[in-house]
This record gives C-alpha cells, sequence and structure tokens, in this order.
C-alpha cells in the first residue's frame, strides 16, 4: 500500500506541482498514535487526521461551527435530526461519498469498543432516506449534536470492508487494522507516506470539494520529543511551525531572526478543585475544615493570581475568575469576578472557621499535563503557607496524578478543562460539577452537591432552546462559583512558533488547522 | 563448551523472567494508563470497562502470568498506545537504535584506543595533559547537555548538521538503512559523537592505563634488549596484551551504549527502541515497556555470553586453565 502509494506520487508529483510549490514542516512535541481516527481520543491525533478525513460538520479556525460533508440539518423529531450531504465528494482513492459512509463511520465511531464513544454520547442509529440524505437518531433531544459531530470523521463504507475494517479497533484484541497505518479521507490533504515518530507526508488534495484558503503543496510533519532540540530545529531553519514552543524560550525565539512567537490565551482554563468529602487524605485534624465555605473562601482570597501570571507565566496567562472561556458557550463576564487577593481576610476567615493555626492538607499536582504546572503548585504551597495552611506540595506524572483524581485521593488538586470538543459550558457542568451519578460528575471534588446546579445540568441536557439554555448554564455555573466548588486559576496561553513567512490562525482550542495556512517565500 | 552454552541460555531465561516481573511490579506506580486511552469526559463505566477489557481489573500475577505465556509464543500483544503490534513496533525501530550504537561503538574504539596508546607513549606531553583533560570533562559531563550543546554549535550555529531525525532512510528488506543517503550520514554525526563521547574517554583512560602497565612489564624489557624496533615493541607486543581488558569492558559497555540510547535518540528524536520506551512509559503502554525491557536484558545477556567466549579465545592463559579444568 505505502509503497503503491509512494510510486504513484513520484510518478505525479513532478506533474502536478505548480510553479509555486510550497512546503510546510511542521514539528510536535509527539507523534499521532495512529491513523484511525475512530481509535483514540487525544487531540492531536484528531486534528492531524482532520487534515485528512472530515466530519459531517466542522469548525472553522475562529471555532464557529459551519458545514463540511453535510450541507445542511433539520430537527425532524426533537431526537431525529435529518442531514443532507455534499454532492460529488470524493474520497481521495476516488469513492464517492454517500449515506452508507456516514451510518458505517457514526455506527463505528459510537461502538460499546470504540475509545470515541464518549464524543458521541446517546447515538440510537443512523438511519439512510436516500443517498444523499441520513437520519442521525438520538436517545433523546441532544442540542450538543453538532458540536459532537465535528469529531466524528466520515470513512469510506466500501473502502473499510474491503480491508476488513468496519468494526472498530480494540486494543485488548492483539490484531492490527488496516486503518492505523493507511488513510483515505475526503479532506484538503492526502497522505503519502508515515514513518512512525520520524516523517508523516501529506499532500495537497488538488480534488478537494471546498475551496482552499491555503497555498500548501505539501505537508512535513515531524515528532520531536525534546523541547530544547524543537527550538533548535526551528531557529536552524529546518522547520517552519513548531507546537508547542516551550514557554522558557520564548524570549530567544522573539529575539531570533526569520521566527516569531505566537501566543493566545487558550480555551483550557486551569482550575484547583476542593475535597469537601467527611475527611482529608492527608490532614491533622478530625474531619474535613475544606468542606467549610468560609475556609474556602479564605484559600481563594490568599492565592495571589497577578504575582503567578507575572511571574510564572510571563504575563501570557489570562486570570479568570470563570471555569470556562470567553469562546465557550455558558459564559458571561460576571463569572469572571474573582475574590481579590487579600492576606488579612485569608486569616481572618480561617479563625473564623476555628483554625487559627491552620490544618495540613495535600496539594496535589501534576508536573507534565499543563503549562508550569508545577511551578504554579509552587507557588501556591508557599502563598498557602503565608495565609496559615500547611499545604503539603505532591507533584506526580500524569498517569499517577489523574488516577488519583479518579479515586479521589486528592484534596486541593489542579485539573485543566478545555470543554472540547463540546465548546459547551454543559461539559464543565456534566463532568465537573453536577453530584457523581451515573454519566455525571466524573471529575466532581469528593462531597460536592448542589441540588439545584443537578437538576439545572439534566434540563440542560435535553433543553433544545437556545436562550433557554444558556440562560440555564449561567445560572448553574454561577450557583458553583459561589460554592467555590473550584478555585479558578487562569487560562493557560497557547505557545506556538513559526518562521515569519508561515501565516496561520491560531485558534484558542490549541488544534493547527493547516488548511488555512499560507507560505510566504 | 556447549555446557556452558546450555547453562548460559537457562540463565538467560530466568534472568529475562526475573527482569519481566520486576518491570510488571513496578508498572504499578506508573499510574493508570486508561486515562490516556479514553476521552476526557468519559464516564467512570466507560473507564472501567476499558480497565476490563485490558486486563488491568487482574491482579498483578494473573496480569504477569498472561504476559509470559504469550510472550513465549512471541506474542507481545498490542500497543495500547497506538494499537500496533509490539513486536512489529520494536522490529521497526531495531535499526536505527543498532545503526547508532554500531557507529558510535566504531567512533569511541576507532578514537579511543589511538588516543589511548599516544597518551601512554608520551605520558609528559602536553597533547597528552590536555587531552586527559577534555577526557575528564567528557566522562563528567551529562551526555543530553553534550547533545544540546552539539546541536547548537553544529545546526543552529553553522548550520552544518540536522538537529533532529535520521534524514532520508532507504529500506533493503526490512531494515531501514540510513547509511546510504548523504542526509542520512549526516544526521548519523551528532548523535553518535555524543552517545559515544563517554565510551570513547573510557577506551582511551583504559587504554593509556593498561598500556603503561604493560610497557613496565619484564617481557617488553626484554623485548627491547632483543632490540627489536619500538613500532614492533609498542604495536605488536605491548598492545596485543593491552587489548584483552579493553575487549571485556568493550563488550559490556556495548550494553551500556544501547541503554545510553534512550538519552540520545530523546534528545534527537532518532526513531529508535529508546524513543519509543520513553514514550512508552508517559503514556503508561504496558505491552511495549515489558517487551523492551524483555529484549534490552536479552541482548545483555547475549552480549555477556559472547565477551566470556571471547574471553577464552583471546588470552590463552585462560584455555590453557580451561582445558585443564575439563581433565
Amino acid at each position: 500500500m505505502l509503497r503503491r502509494l509512494l510510486l504513484t506520487a513520484a510518478i505525479a508529483l513532478p506533474m502536478a506541482v505548480p510553479a509555486t510549490a510550497e512546503t510546510l514542516k511542521w514539528a510536535t512535541a509527539r507523534d499521532v498514535y495512529g491513523l484511525d481516527p475512530h481509535a483514540v481520543t487525544d487531540s492531536f491525533t484528531n486534528i492531524f487526521t482532520h487534515h485528512i478525513y472530515e466530519p459531517l460538520v466542522r469548525y472553522t479556525a475562529d471555532l464557529k461551527i459551519e458545514p463540511a460533508l453535510a450541507t445542511k440539518w433539520e430537527v425532524i423529531e426533537p431526537n431525529r435530526i435529518r442531514f443532507t450531504l455534499r454532492e460529488g465528494v470524493k474520497f481521495h482513492g476516488g469513492e464517492t461519498l454517500d449515506a452508507d459512509d456516514v451510518i458505517v463511520s457514526l455506527t463505528r465511531a459510537a461502538d460499546p469498543k470504540s475509545p470515541l464513544r464518549g464524543n458521541l454520547p446517546g447515538l440510537k442509529s443512523v438511519e439512510k432516506v436516500d443517498d444523499l440524505t441520513v437520519d442521525v437518531v438520538m436517545q433523546g433531544p441532544t442540542p450538543l449534536l453538532n458540536n459532537y459531530l465535528t469529531n466524528i470523521f466520515i470513512l469510506d463504507s466500501g473502502w473499510l470492508e474491503a480491508n476488513g475494517a468496519t468494526a472498530p479497533i480494540d486494543a485488548s484484541k492483539g490484531e492490527e487494522g488496516h486503518t492505523t497505518n493507511n488513510a483515505n479521507g475526503t479532506g484538503p490533504f492526502k497522505l503519502e507516506s508515515r514513518r512512525p515518530d520520524a516523517l508523516n507526508v501529506l499532500v495537497a488534495n488538488a480534488d478537494w470539494w471546498d475551496t482552499p484558503a491555503h497555498n500548501l503543496t505539501r505537508i512535513e510533519h515531524s515528532p520531536i520529543a525534546s523541547a530544547a532540540t524543537r527550538v533548535a530545529a526551528l531557529l536552524s531553519g529546518e522547520i517552519d511551525l513548531i507546537e508547542p514552543a516551550p514557554l522558557q524560550d520564548a524570549a530567544r525565539i522573539e529575539a531570533a531572526d526569520g521566527v516569531r512567537m505566537l501566543e493566545n490565551p487558550g480555551l483550557r482554563s486551569i482550575m484547583m478543585g476542593i475535597n469537601m468529602g467527611p475527611e482529608l487524605v492527608d490532614g491533622n485534624v478530625p474531619g474535613n475544615p475544606l468542606a467549610d465555605l468560609r475556609v474556602r473562601q479564605a484559600l481563594y482570597h490568599a492565592i495571589n493570581m497577578d504575582l503567578i501570571r507575572d511571574r510564572i507565566m510571563r504575563g501570557k496567562s489570562r486570570v479568570t475568575g470563570s471555569l470556562i472561556a470567553p469562546e465557550v458557550k455558558g459564559y458571561t463576564e460576571a463569572m469572571d469576578e474573582r475574590l481579590p487577593y487579600d492576606l488579612a481576610k485569608a486569616k481572618a476567615l480561617l479563625s473564623e472557621a476555628g483554625y487559627p493555626n491552620g490544618f495540613a492538607f495535600n496539594l496535589n499536582c501534576p508536573n507534565d499535563r499543563y503549562v508550569n504546572d508545577e511551578a504554579i503548585c509552587q507557588a501556591m504551597a508557599s502563598m498557602l503557607t503565608q495565609a496559615g495552611f500547611q499545604p503539603r506540595l505532591v507533584t506526580e506524572p500524569r498517569q499517577i496524578h489523574f488516577q488519583k483524581v479518579d479515586e479521589r485521593k486528592v484534596d486541593v488538586f489542579m485539573l485543566g478543562w478545555a470543554t472540547l470538543p463540546m465548546l459547551d459550558g454543559f461539559s464543565v457542568l456534566s463532568a465537573m460539577l453536577a453530584s457523581k451519578e451515573g454519566s455525571y460528575g466524573t471529575f466532581t471534588p469528593a462531597g460536592y452537591s448542589n441540588a439545584k446546579v443537578d437538576e439545572l445540568t439534566k434540563a440542560i441536557a435535553t433543553e433544545m432552546d437556545e436562550d433557554k439554555r444558556q440562560a440555564m448554564m449561567i445560572e448553574a455555573l454561577m450557583l458553583a462559583k459561589d460554592d467555590i466548588a473550584w478555585l479558578p486559576v487562569h487560562q493557560q496561553p497557547l505557545s506556538w512558533a513559526a518562521r515569519d513567512s508561515v501565516d496561520l490562525p491560531q485558534a484558542a482550542d490549541d488544534l493547527v488547522r493547516l488548511w488555512y495556512a499560507q507560505v510566504k517565500r | 563448551m556447549i555446557g556452558f552454552l546450555v547453562r548460559r541460555i537457562v540463565q538467560s531465561v530466568f534472568v529475562m523472567l526475573a527482569v519481566a516481573l520486576i518491570a510488571f511490579m513496578m508498572f504499578r506506580f506508573m499510574g493508570d494508563p486508561v486515562n490516556s486511552m479514553v476521552s476526557e469526559n468519559a464516564t467512570v463505566a466507560e473507564r472501567d470497562e476499558v480497565r476490563v477489557r485490558l486486563g488491568l481489573d487482574q491482579p498483578l500475577y494473573v496480569q504477569y502470568a498472561r504476559f509470559v505465556a504469550r510472550a513465549a509464543q512471541g506474542d507481545f500483544g498490542l500497543s495500547w498506545r497506538n494499537a500496533r503490534p509490539v513486536s512489529s513496533l520494536l522490529a521497526e525501530r531495531f535499526p536505527a537504535t543498532a545503526e547508532l550504537v554500531l557507529v558510535a561503538a566504531g567512533l569511541s574504539l576507532a578514537v579511543g584506543i589511538p588516543l589511548g596508546i599516544l597518551t601512554a607513549l608520551r605520558p609528559r606531553a602536553f597533547s597528552t595533559q590536555a587531552l586527559q583533560f577534555i577526557s575528564l570533562v567528557g566522562i563528567s559531563l551529562p551526555t543530553f547537555v553534550t547533545g544540546i550543546l552539539l546541536i547548537l554549535v553544529f545546526s543552529v550555529w553553522l548550520g552544518w548538521l540536522p538537529s533532529y531525525g535520521r534524514g532520508t532512510v532507504v529500506d533493503v528488506g526490512w531494515w531501514s538503512t540510513g547509511f546510504l543517503t548523504l542526509t542520512g550520514l549526516k544526521a548519523l554525526i551528532l548523535p553518535s559523537v555524543m552517545l559515544c563521547l563517554f565510551q570513547l574517554t573510557l577506551i582511551m583512560r583504559l587504554v593509556r592505563a593498561e598500556m603503561m602497565e604493560v610497557l613496565r612489564s619484564d617481557f617488553i624489557k626484554f623485548a627491547r634488549a632483543r632490540g627489536l624496533s619500538d613500532r614492533a615493541i609498542h604495536f605488536h607486543h605491548a598492545l596485543r596484551n593491552t587489548l584483552i581488558p579493553v575487549i571485556t569492558i568493550f563488550g559490556l559497555q556495548l550494553g551500556g551504549l544501547i541503554a545510553f540510547a534512550i538519552i540520545t535518540e530523546t534528545v534527537f528524536q532518532w526513531p529508535g527502541m529508546g524513543a519509543l520506551f520513553i514514550q512508552a512509559v508517559s503514556f503508561g503502554d504496558v505491552p511495549v515497556m515489558a517487551a523492551y525491557l524483555v529484549l534490552v536484558s536479552l541482548i545483555f545477556v547475549t552480549i555477556n555470553t559472547i565477551v566470556d567466549l571471547l574471553y577464552v579465545v583471546l588470552d590463552p592463559r585462560l584455555r590453557v586453565e580451561g582445558t585443564r579444568g575439563a581433565h
């Protein structure tokens, strides 16, 4: 397969390449896990395969939903949505897009064995109306259906069948899937070759149904794990675009000729969860003082976020009082109001709650997940100590940190949430604020439960009226804000670096969309 | 001889079993790979289901027994990170590591031995003092620092050599080689220099010490008395006797090169087994980690066995004792 691809490319290239052959060399911290878009939930793998495959509807560079493989959609019944497919769309292998492809792809993604099914919850069935029309039937009204669908890519049914790949890949089975190393999509780029952990080559799809906003003919993607090497490769001119660019090298990149940093606040909001269960994991007092609202307020007042922004984040983070970024539905400015930094007030609240000498608890942080995660927690630990708390700093690799968060073996813990791929406040409400029950409350801190928030969250899940939904989300998020279930930290900055000749939008979701990239030489 | 080999093979099986067991005991402290495998907003039930499917809900000894039983049939399972067979992942990465280690080992011998001889023959020369000092730096600098320095000088400032990757590789059967293209050869230079630096200084110092020792011995004095030329004495008599311990140490260090390659491969994004292992660790990809550790222990055991055999071949004294023992 690969050899055939290479051969066709070798024959086709000299003729197909126009006078302005623009190659973009792109380096990221790691390689894609595989090319099967339904096999992993990793957001980088997803955006990489998005260059090859396409969903029914897609996000634009400024994160608005627009038609892609579907041209329109209408609500037939509250839980039945009819999608009309774009006519004449061809896969890279020459197959024509039709209803069967959509049925097979959505079913494959939502299969119980597919890790991606969490991204398309509540799919009941997909029914064919005619060759270019499908009905997506959900278990109930699903206001976020289109948001979910931006992340579910369409594969060709005949190609899947011919390669025995109709069922999703099951890592516990021990069989390699054809789709892991081969790709056949409808997207703006075609796979030319792939060498895992070394080089992935994409070439522009001349037969793309859309008018390209890019001027690339070829993308060469190399994973470079070491941050220092990645920066060196950019500075030496071997690479045109790196993502992420380490924040500590930003000054060096800015100072170098011909390259620049791309920095914007990202969607990912960092926050500290607070254990409100009956007991502390690692305390020195009976019961759990953190369950007292006054103690949580004291925590809030004790943290000087402006200092953390200026000293640790080089002024690039956006300090927030909200758990969601302004781009996310459900946000309102009132959410961004923070309790001010006030050491005296923190101490007073702590005494009032009956802990004038403070108390011990764990401050749990990952050290390899978020931008400067460990440094932020070190700063917080010393700020909290100043206010009279006795935090015990625990920093661990992400695998261990999140396992502890899962098991609620944490007291005050760091978590980041980008609401991806939904871009909707419901994501925060259902996963982090609703009481732990069924599919709700996967990350909700121990002991937190607000009946009104639960009620609103459940109503939001099925409310199809956009305005009502928005109002309910704001109400629920403001209630949780007053409870201080989570202590907001900041929106972490996106940090890419590129040659001056490369022009591309930096969307807040931190995903590289090269079908908007322009290269000038 | 055959008895020795059989004993070694039995030993190596036990070594590999032990390595796998220790590996499995460590994996418990690695955290939960399920978090990397499901979507961020997956529910608790979905997470548990994945755990059950992968057998992570089973006690440790069951997981270990399953691994050993399948490994005995040559089946190392599928990587959890990218759903590809572990054996083909390792086979794909092996040529890169092998070529890198081969070049680094060759460099350390080709440069280390002459330098060792030079410094032994002229112990008081300025060049010797300088080399001794530089070798001290080479031994004490952490390799990743030298790697980054090399990149800074030769890639960023001078722009002569690539800072990452293998360049263009050519597939010869299943073996992907960088030896056949110019970019491939250029890409080899910096990583192999970084990797060989420690070995090189070690060999140089060892050769120097051994050589000086040998030059003081009686048979050299006797050779001089016979009126042999310096050249014959140094290279025929002294060097041959110097090399026996050097070969032993070199063989043992070859395993070390493969282990150190992890750092070199990470710094230079060299797509070898070490880089694969590091990624597996950060993901919690147990099948890949286990297979890698077992494979490396196999390589270690094999090299040690070969060195032991070579030792007997090279040192006539051992051979005589060996045959005497066999009587």
